[in-house]
């Protein structure tokens, strides 16, 4: 199947779950790159398609999407707003393939061809990796840390049937003998590369409590850049990213705190990338990361669990879009064995490109 | 895949980028360095950040930095760099204050350390394009 076969199977599942028909949608915000709102609407049946927006903040969209939706909603310009993301990254053109190969589809692609790609620093990995290198020069950083991560996330997919790392554990005595792949990330450092896709419908709570579907409140959303967002090594503060300027935003937006979260859904493209959007999001201080990712803090259990679906490292890699579906399922109580008990708030991010950054504030 | 069968990717040659990598040609690193306000920058952009200036000049570095961050490369990703590994792609913060992606020529990875000071040197990758490279200051 297609990367827009899989996306619209999610997409249609999506919309019965909220008790919609498929030409209902009358919105669509597809994710960069992965098919257009035309096509979509032409495969569904919408015939009268009022919004189509892409936002192109790579695995920032999702959460960003989640914000545009609620606006459009809200607004009146339409009603019934359709978010699909997925690919065929495992049977299709590989994922760690695409990305090295085609930098030029993201914004900033001109600058990486220009100035890294020459030197062979060619793939996400590699420019994360020279932020996290310097992350422990600065912080004491350890691996141990990043592994502590990986296992966690390894952890929650054992209690999810639709993750891929599912029976298969990890202890960090596996995570430290896997291979490296760009210092300081091993093999397990990286996300999955799978084909998956999911899907989420915006409407209004007005609207909402007329469906059958049991609704959860984007209680708010903010994206942010950093600066430059085009250039990853020229950075005055290189730990300074996209989501140290959303997340504030979507925390006053919504009249929480970091503190109030009972869970955070954290795009997981690689496991620094977890920790630095930690402490850049203000769970902990900047440096603290790697102390706050121990003892099983960030597990179902612990004070913040985080990615309870596993997440790209475990579950799959569905752009950041599983995060979105994971929150809410937890919200409503259907994340069976892995619910966190009365979780009523929780906070999900997204990071894109070099660092283009998300996060979306969910309630039930 | 051996680098035969793909070949090294090059800059695309075109306007301030290629004005850079000539001068690299020609032996010299220059970076934009604002007329107005004195501000260098890298990579290549229209204007000054700092001061919204549009006139700029591609002023002579001293050639001279520390290493600010590096990885290791151990499994490329791109079929062109297989057979290269280990490598280290590095960042260089100049004495302009500016960073430059590029790798040190003269040192293994395992040699690399933070802050070692480093000088500009020049590689020729082909296809009528240098490339600006590092070895170690002595």
């Amino acid at each position: 199947m297609s990367f827009l076969g899989i996306q619209l199977q999610a997409s249609i599942r999506a919309i019965a779950d909220a008790g919609l028909s498929n030409q209902d949608i009358d919105g669509i915000i597809p994710f960069p790159n992965l098919g257009t709102a035309e096509s979509f609407a032409s495969n569904l049946g919408c015939r009268d398609l009022r919004f189509a927006a892409t936002l192109n903040i790579g695995g920032a969209s999702p959460p960003a999407s989640l914000g545009t939706a609620a606006m459009v909603v809200t607004s009146g310009a339409a009603s019934h707003v359709l978010i699909p993301a997925g690919w065929n990254a495992y049977s299709g053109f590989r994922a760690a393939k695409q990305v090295s190969e085609q930098t030029f589809a993201i914004p900033g692609g001109g600058i990486a061809r220009d100035f890294y790609t020459p030197h062979g620093l060619t793939a996400p990995a590699q420019w994360y990796a020279l932020i996290a290198r310097r992350h422990m020069h600065e912080f004491g950083t350890k691996s141990e840390h990043l592994g502590a991560i990986a296992v966690a996330m390894r952890k929650h997919a054992q209690l999810n049937d639709n993750a891929v790392m599912k029976g298969r554990e990890m202890t960090i005595d596996d995570y430290m003998a896997a291979p490296m792949i760009t210092d300081p990330y091993r093999l397990f450092d990286c996300c999955l590369e799978t084909d998956a896709a999911a899907a989420v419908v915006v409407t209004s709570e007005e609207r909402a409590r007329d469906l059958k579907g049991k609704p959860v409140k984007i209680l708010s959303s903010a994206s942010g850049q950093p600066y430059p967002a085009d250039e990853i090594t020229g950075r005055a503060d290189i730990f300074r990213t996209g989501l140290s300027l959303a997340a504030p935003r979507a925390f006053a937006k919504a009249g929480l705190k970091p503190a109030d979260m009972d869970f955070a859904q954290i795009y997981d493209c690689f496991t620094f990338e977890v920790l630095q959007q930690i402490e850049e999001a203000g769970f902990c201080a900047r440096g603290e990361g790697g102390e706050f990712v121990e003892g099983g803090r960030i597990e179902l259990g612990g004070e913040l669990p985080i990615n309870t679906h596993g997440g790209l490292l475990s579950e799959a890699h569905v752009l950041g879009m599983g995060h979105i579906t994971e929150a809410v399922r937890q919200l409503r109580g259907d994340a069976g064995a892995r619910q966190i008990e009365g979780a009523a708030l929780g906070a999900v991010t997204g990071w894109g490109d070099f660092g283009d950054g998300s996060m979306a504030i969910l309630g039930n | 895949m051996s680098a035969d069968a793909m070949p090294r990717p090059l800059p695309l040659m075109t306007g301030m980028t290629e004005e850079f990598y000539q001068h690299c040609a020609a032996g010299e690193l220059r970076f934009q360095r604002c007329s107005d306000c004195g501000t260098w920058r890298h990579v290549p952009r229209e204007l000054c950040a700092a001061c919204g200036s549009f006139e700029w000049a591609w002023d002579l570095s001293s050639g001279k930095g520390r290493v600010f961050t590096w990885t290791v490369v151990v499994r490329p990703l791109h079929p062109a760099f297989s057979g290269q590994e280990p490598y280290a792609p590095v960042v260089v913060e100049m004495e302009e204050g500016v960073r430059v992606l590029a790798r040190v020529m003269d040192c293994t990875p395992e040699e690399l350390e933070m802050d070692m000071p480093v000088e500009v040197d020049f590689e020729d990758a082909g296809q009528g394009v240098t490339l600006p490279v590092f070895k170690r200051t002595t």
